[in-house]
């Protein structure tokens, strides 16, 4: 604030409480930073609950788990934004693996076969696109009818078994399993991702169209931006980007499983979600956003070590999604 | 004094900064049809919601038949025997017709299930004397009119005592009109006393018995219909003195300037038809009508935000070869919105963020926004305007209206526009707010913009503008400026005739 602003602020008679800080202003707001507290409380507890938490092996196990999946993450997050949402992106996620797998097993080498994969779920981003923007459809009907059909096609594609992709080549498997030194290349490559959109959201006036996009269409609109074409991008960069994280699950798993990815959604807009992307658009961040799915897969992780049983970690994980919206709803009312 | 079914004294309502009524008194006696004139906020509607539940007054009383009330909700209100049909359509579209007509009925019923034989029956009974409605139709297959007799429908199945119409015939057409008049008569005749809201002088002589008329939130006075004339209310409606401190106007005729905005036979199929006027260089020049008369949908049309509108927009000579909104603003025309909330600000976003948004080439490089140049121009309007706030981060619903009109104002003035079309720029904030906005309107002008501004509210238009266009029905109805800019003149352009009657040209 310079001496003028608070000039002003101290003469204005309203009371005006400092309010937290959008998401392209700074890297860190107040969410941020509880969330970061939240995550150190649970790894100090963790590492005293389990001598494996804090290993090494542990520690790798869980970046690997959430840095791809954390690419799709970003891609939900800017959809969010922009006041869609995509419940297909699991089932994308797979088709991307059976289409590079398919393509790989029919003679396309791995690296223009993943190209190809990337294309095809960018197009079908782009049909959704169309019926949101063009159609006037909801973004939920139009991706659950994705997400069933592109899950019909992983099936049909691969008769409903795992393509094995034996002979992949290493340097392709490289994406996947390799790493620089010590950090797997799937984190690095997560990190190079999560770093460009959270500089192009904070800065670029292509996504402060989103921002301007979720929180008031109609205002966006009487603004001059073509809202639609925002949207219509938007949904089709979330699908791109479910393609560029199966085709990383491809190369690290070396093999193509349709039935990948089922109840992925929930944990990609929970995790949104938990970060302060808000499902009426116009608020959310990529730190915040790569912060819940941190949070969330490190409570994975440890209720595993702590041989909790599946079924409760479900339990467990819907509970913290509701808390966050519950204290999140509370914060934005006494915000308005 | 026991033909009084309802007796309001002293009702007070303020909503926020603005006091929507005054100790207001009104009275209605049972069989009568009482007629509500007052212009657009005149607090008609305010005092209707009260008496009906969905608002709680400040202060005051009501009392039904001599007996003190407080009408808390809908529910009680219908308990009461109050009755309404609101100016908005407020029918749910998936459900047949007589399901709708029975809703509220229903809802007071003690009978765990319901009757549909029975509901279809009673709906014809009562749709056969509306008009020809189908009881077993989709409210969604019916047109307006239809929807609006559906609405009067269901406030006659709640046996009420007193029955508030809200502009009823502003949808329906002569016929159905007529219709409804009829049944009026009946239901008054039987008793009922009716509230009527009405802007048409016409109506209001040809079948009211009293008519009260309201005036800025209070109470001015009761006729006998029989007993007065048209002229007589619309001079109570709008018979104020006008504010004396709006800013000193152009001097000279407004005429004067060169012509910056010429508009030639701007038609939009059911909007309006064959607009066209030339607006002058400093000049600032008033659209009025009555709400729903096309104002907003004829500046929409040269913004190009209706992209359905034909004819021929010129700025400064050239004709703009418009299809999108973008190209107005890259032109140097701009809109600001009557609905601020709703559809002109992003409330939780930044200031800073609000007033970039028409432009935002001009506060970055290379597709980067540079934060601290948006500042800059965010805090140089801001002083400009005078505006009031904390930080150009916090969201602008942090502001107050007046405060986030502003920042509205800022975006528009952020591209230098030629050319600014203002959607009721006062609405909804607090005094001084306006008359900053007044000055402001004129400072711009002064400097060489052209200005429109559309206003219900008559003494703000004759107060601001150098002339005034009155719209009535999607066209423009006549002109006023100077000497001729009376509340009177326009009320009569907007709600009766082209011509004023020679009684009152005087």
């Amino acid at each position: 604030m310079s001496t003028i602003e608070t000039n002003m602020a101290a003469k204005d008679e309203q009371m005006e409480k400092p309010m937290p800080t959008p998401g392209w202003r700074r890297l860190a707001g107040m969410r941020e930073i509880g969330l970061i507290l939240i995550i150190l409380a649970l790894f100090a507890a963790m590492s005293f609950a389990s001598p494996y938490f804090l290993t090494w092996e542990n520690m790798r196990a869980m970046a690997m788990a959430f840095a791809v999946e954390g690419i799709v993450v970003v891609g939900m997050t800017i959809l969010l934004i922009s006041g869609g949402i995509d419940l297909s992106v699991g089932s994308v996620t797979a088709l991307a693996m059976v289409i590079a797998g398919l393509s790989f097993l029919n003679g396309v080498d791995p690296w223009t076969a993943s190209l190809i994969a990337i294309l095809a779920c960018a197009a079908i981003g782009a049909i959704m696109g169309f019926f949101v923007t063009k159609v006037g459809l909801h973004h939920f009907i139009v991706s659950l009818a994705a997400m069933v059909i592109a899950r019909g096609a992983c099936l049909l594609g691969t008769g409903g078994r795992p393509l094995g992709l034996f002979t992949l080549p290493p340097e392709f498997k490289f994406i996947g399993q390799g790493s620089i030194g010590v950090i797997p290349v799937v984190i690095i490559i997560f990190i190079v991702v999560v770093v460009a959109f959270d500089f192009m959201l904070r800065r670029t006036t292509m996504f402060r169209k989103v921002f301007y996009t979720g929180s008031n269409e109609k205002a966006a609109a009487y603004s001059g931006i073509r809202t639609k074409k925002v949207i219509f991008l938007t949904t089709t960069l979330c699908s791109a980007l479910c393609g560029v994280a199966g085709v990383i699950y491809m190369a690290r798993f070396g093999s193509a499983q349709p039935t990948f990815g089922i109840g992925m959604e929930l944990n990609v807009i929970a995790a949104a979600v938990i970060g302060g992307a808000s499902l009426s658009g116009g608020s959310g961040t990529i730190l915040g956003a790569i912060l819940g799915t941190i949070l969330l897969s490190v409570v994975s992780s440890s209720l595993a070590l702590l041989d909790v049983s599946v079924y409760w970690q479900d339990i467990i994980r819907g509970s913290i999604l509701l808390a966050a919206v519950t204290i999140d709803h509370y914060l934005s009312k006494r915000r308005s | 004094m026991s033909d009084v079914i309802l007796k309001v004294s002293q009702l007070s309502k303020a909503f926020g900064a603005i006091q929507a009524l005054r100790e207001a008194s009104f009275e209605l006696r049972r069989g009568e049809i009482h007629a509500l004139a007052g212009e657009n906020g005149a607090g008609k509607s305010t005092m209707m919601n009260i008496i009906n539940g969905i608002l709680q007054p400040d202060s005051g009383e009501i009392r039904i038949d001599d007996q003190v009330v407080r009408i808390g909700s809908p529910t009680e209100a219908q308990r009461l025997g109050i009755g309404q049909v609101h100016q908005e359509i407020a029918l749910c579209p998936d459900v047949s017709v007589a399901e709708n007509i029975f809703m509220a009925s229903t809802n007071v019923s003690r009978a765990p299930l319901v009757d549909y034989a029975g509901l279809k029956r009673r709906a014809r009974d009562i749709l056969s004397e509306l008009g020809d409605i189908d009881p077993s139709a989709l409210v969604a297959g019916l047109s307006i009119s239809q929807q609006q007799l559906v609405e009067i429908a269901k406030a006659l199945t709640l046996d009420c005592r007193i029955l508030i119409l809200d502009e009823p015939t502003a949808a329906l057409t002569e016929r159905e009109a007529q219709a409804l008049f009829a049944i009026m008569h009946r239901l008054a005749a039987r008793g009922i006393a009716i509230i009527y809201i009405s802007h048409r002088m016409a109506e209001i002589f040809a079948h009211c018995d009293r008519v009260s008329v309201f005036r800025d939130g209070q109470y001015v006075v009761t006729h006998n219909v029989a007993e007065t004339t048209p002229t007589q209310v619309v001079n109570a409606m709008v018979g104020r003195e006008i504010d004396a401190r709006y800013p000193a106007k152009a001097v000279g005729t407004p005429t004067d300037g060169e012509v910056i905005l010429q508009v030639d036979g701007l038609s939009s199929p059911g909007r309006f038809q064959d607009v066209s006027f030339t607006l002058h260089r400093g000049e600032i020049l008033g659209l009025g009508g009555l709400i729903g008369a096309g104002r907003s949908e004829i500046v929409k049309g040269i913004c190009r935000i209706d992209p359905h509108a034909t004819g021929e927009v010129r700025l400064n000579g050239n004709v703009l070869p418009l299809r999108r909104y973008q190209q107005s603003i890259d032109a140097g025309m701009v809109y600001l919105s009557e609905d601020r909330k709703g559809d002109g600000l992003f409330l939780d976003l930044p200031i800073q963020a609000n007033v970039s948004a028409l432009k935002l080439e001009q506060v970055s490089k290379g597709g980067l926004i540079d934060s601290r140049r948006e500042a800059t121009l965010a805090r140089e309007l801001g002083r400009r305007l005078n505006l009031k706030y904390g930080s150009l981060s916090h969201p602008v619903s942090s502001l107050s209206g007046g405060n986030q009109q502003k920042v509205a104002i800022a975006k528009l003035l952020s591209v230098n526009p030629k050319v600014i079309f203002l959607d009721e720029p006062t609405r909804g904030v607090d005094v001084g707010a306006k008359l900053e906005i007044h000055r402001i309107l004129r400072d711009l002008a002064n400097s060489g913009v052209g200005i429109m501004v559309i206003s219900s509210e008559l003494p703000e238009l004759i107060g601001c503008c150098d002339r005034i266009l009155v719209v009535r029905e999607g066209r423009i109805n006549g002109e006023v400026a100077g000497e001729t800019m009376t509340e009177q003149r326009i009320m009569h352009m907007a709600s009766i005739s082209a011509d004023l009657p020679r009684e009152m040209a005087s």
